[in-house]
């Protein structure tokens, strides 16, 4: 399209311009430009006139632009003529006029150092209010529990059930996958070390100690973290975001005793049998290796796992499940919990719920070991 | 006035399953007129709107809107014609990570070359015109109130300056003050932008103060259509019920009193 959008003529104390084509959306960009140039010269004339005559199309956009014209004209002094614009267009250019009256006001800018600062400041509290968070979650779960102690016909079997099939029976497969390949591992890269000082025999305690004390446990719970404790915060985020938690706690129940407690304890109840399995497959994984790669027969496997290994060591392991499991529960509940009317915060607190209770999960390990240490296990 | 149609349904069947849904369903909408859509819960309103828009499949039949069949159309003719429309959804349908004013100018952006400036101005212009304040324009959905929401979902339709507008039940989850007002200015919009205004509702006030036309879905055909006084003369069970029944009834008669 060649024909122009809009002309100006200067005519001794008078301007006049000539709009025509389309002044539509698919326009805007060129005809605010132009629009801009115009309104520059006001400066120059007296007067000032429109012709819209030639105006084919013409929409909000188009009649915004003019709205501006004219806008930028009478601040200059000047009163332009709009002639030539019909009817029906008419109404939309005094639609525009009412609009955008109020002098658009800039967000406060801040301070770069200030705004560092202060986000430094805000993750402390967010670190704060989260452990408050975990902390009132704790409280609100061992409240529901006393309730149901006194009352055990309140206790939700049902739910209990079925979560217990989704969190424990479902994750049986992926957890003797994950456990035995990694069992695996450790064995080749013990007997692949140990082999330089002949001592491949002792990979055999590596495994058994590594397992049953550390690992089991904590791939277990990292892998019960991304698979249940992320769709906790999911289940009960959006839960949260269609009112049903608010439903609940409307019609007299407890959302903690209804939803949390039975998915906490199907947690804490889940781990450390997920853990009794995923370390039997791994010390069989191990156990494969070293007979296959590292040629030694199983007999003699066995017989050196029950010199290496004690059941204090299984003990620590087993110990250690049940509260991770809690861990893991509650920080998956609570950020479910927190989550507000968005998508995006749905996913956010999803993905905070997964890093913290893996964190959680590594940080209590840690504490657990200082513990048995000190009390000589 | 008489006019060519701007939404051509023909012969539409659309089920799911064993379900038929819409069946041999025709309909014109006209240019510049806005079309009231009513019937039962369930009796494929919301299915209609859908299938025009084509997120639904039909399984028969021909659907033309501005004269483009969209199953023929190739991807450019599809986008083409989908910026000439905007459409209200039912729950608003806001993105609830981005601000009422990024809202509004998504879909200026994808579509326009504009200059920030130009878009920022356009989407205060637009939220003014559906009756909002600045103040709202920074907000995000979650902080906005149902009739907001709505309004907010009105502006972002209109933010192309679309030739035809879907309403799907507008001034459902609305006071009926909010809702009168919503009429109103769908009213007042449509006559402003000369736009062609599709409804679909189940709100009586709103077939009254705001609908030049009404269609009646039941057993999956038009089985009335025509103006407010066409529907009361109508002889169809559900619509009798529906236009002269108690709440329909009370309407008429305030209305005949006025």
């Amino acid at each position: 399209m060649a024909e122009s959008l809009l002309t100006s003529q200067l005519k001794g104390e008078r301007l006049e311009l000539a709009a025509s084509g389309s002044w539509t959306a698919s326009h805007a960009r060129e005809l605010e430009t132009l629009v801009d140039s115009v309104a520059g010269e006001a400066s120059k004339a007296k007067n000032v006139s429109i012709d819209m005559t030639g105006v084919r199309e013409f929409d909000t956009f188009g009649a915004w632009l003019l709205e501006r014209l004219t806008r930028a004209w009478t601040s200059a002094g000047r009163q332009p003529k709009i002639v030539g614009l019909p009817q029906h267009d008419r109404g939309l250019l005094e639609e525009m006029h009412g609009v955008n009256r109020e002098p658009s006001r800039a967000p406060a800018r801040e301070n770069r150092i200030v705004g560092a600062l202060a986000s430094v400041g805000q993750a402390g509290a967010g670190l704060g209010r989260d452990l408050m968070l975990f902390a009132d979650m704790l409280g609100a779960v061992g409240v529901a529990t006393t309730r149901v102690l006194v009352r055990p016909r309140e206790f939700r079997f049902t739910s209990t059930v079925n979560q217990l099939d989704r969190v424990a029976w479902q994750a049986v497969p992926i957890i003797l996958l994950i456990t035995f390949l990694i069992g695996g591992i450790i064995a080749q890269q013990g007997i692949f070390h140990f082999r330089k000082f002949g001592a491949e025999l002792y990979a055999v305690d590596l495994v058994g100690i590594l397992i049953l004390r550390e690992i089991g446990v904590l791939i277990v719970a990292i892998m019960v973290a991304g698979r249940s404790g992320s769709s906790y915060t999911a289940e009960l985020g959006s839960m949260k975001m269609r009112e049903e938690i608010d439903a609940l706690r409307t019609m007299g129940f407890d959302p903690v005793e209804v939803l949390i407690l039975p998915r906490i304890l199907v947690l804490i109840i889940a781990l450390p049998v997920l853990t009794f399995l995923g370390c039997m497959a791994a010390l069989y994984g191990g156990g494969l290796v070293a007979w296959l790669y590292g040629g030694m027969s199983p007999d003699i496997y066995i017989s050196r796992l029950t010199e290496a290994i004690s059941l204090t060591h299984f003990k620590v392991g087993m110990l250690k499940a049940p509260f991770m499991g809690l861990v893991i529960g509650i920080v998956a509940c609570a950020e479910g919990l927190q989550v507000k009317g968005s998508a995006e915060s749905l996913g956010l607190k999803t993905t905070a719920s997964v890093v913290k209770s893996i964190f959680l999960v590594i940080v209590l390990d840690g504490l657990f070991a200082i513990f048995f240490a000190s009390i000589g296990m | 006035m008489p006019q060519e149609p701007v939404i051509k349904v023909r012969d539409l069947v659309v089920g799911f399953g064993d379900q038929i849904v819409l069946d041999h369903l025709t309909l014109d909408v006209r240019g510049g007129e806005i079309l009231g859509v009513v019937g039962a819960s369930g009796s494929g309103k919301s299915v209609l709107l859908r299938t025009v828009i084509g997120l639904l499949p039909k399984r028969h039949g021909s659907i033309e809107v501005l004269g483009v069949d969209l199953e023929k159309a190739n991807e450019a003719e599809r986008r083409a014609l989908e910026r000439r429309w905007g459409i209200l959804f039912q729950q608003g349908a806001l993105f609830s990570s981005l601000t009422v004013r990024e809202n509004v100018q998504f879909p200026m952006r994808e579509n326009l070359d504009l200059s920030p400036r130009l878009m920022d101005e356009m989407a205060l212009a637009k939220l003014e015109m559906v009756g909002l304040s600045r103040d709202d324009a920074n907000k995000f959905p979650a902080e906005l109130s149902g009739g907001m929401t709505k309004r907010v979902a009105l502006a972002r339709a209109l933010a192309l300056d679309p030739e035809i507008v879907f309403l799907d039940e507008p001034t459902s989850g609305l006071d009926p003050i909010s809702a009168g007002d919503f009429d109103e200015l769908i009213r007042t919009l449509q006559q402003t932008l000369g736009l062609t205004v599709f409804m679909v509702t189940h709100d009586l006030e709103s077939l009254y103060t705001a609908c030049d036309r009404v269609a009646v879905l039941a057993d999956g055909k038009v089985v009335a259509d025509g103006t407010i006084e066409d529907m009361l003369k109508c002889e169809h069970p559900w619509v009798k019920t529906y236009f002269q029944g108690k709440r329909g009834g009370m309407l008429v008669d305030r209305r005949m009193s006025a």
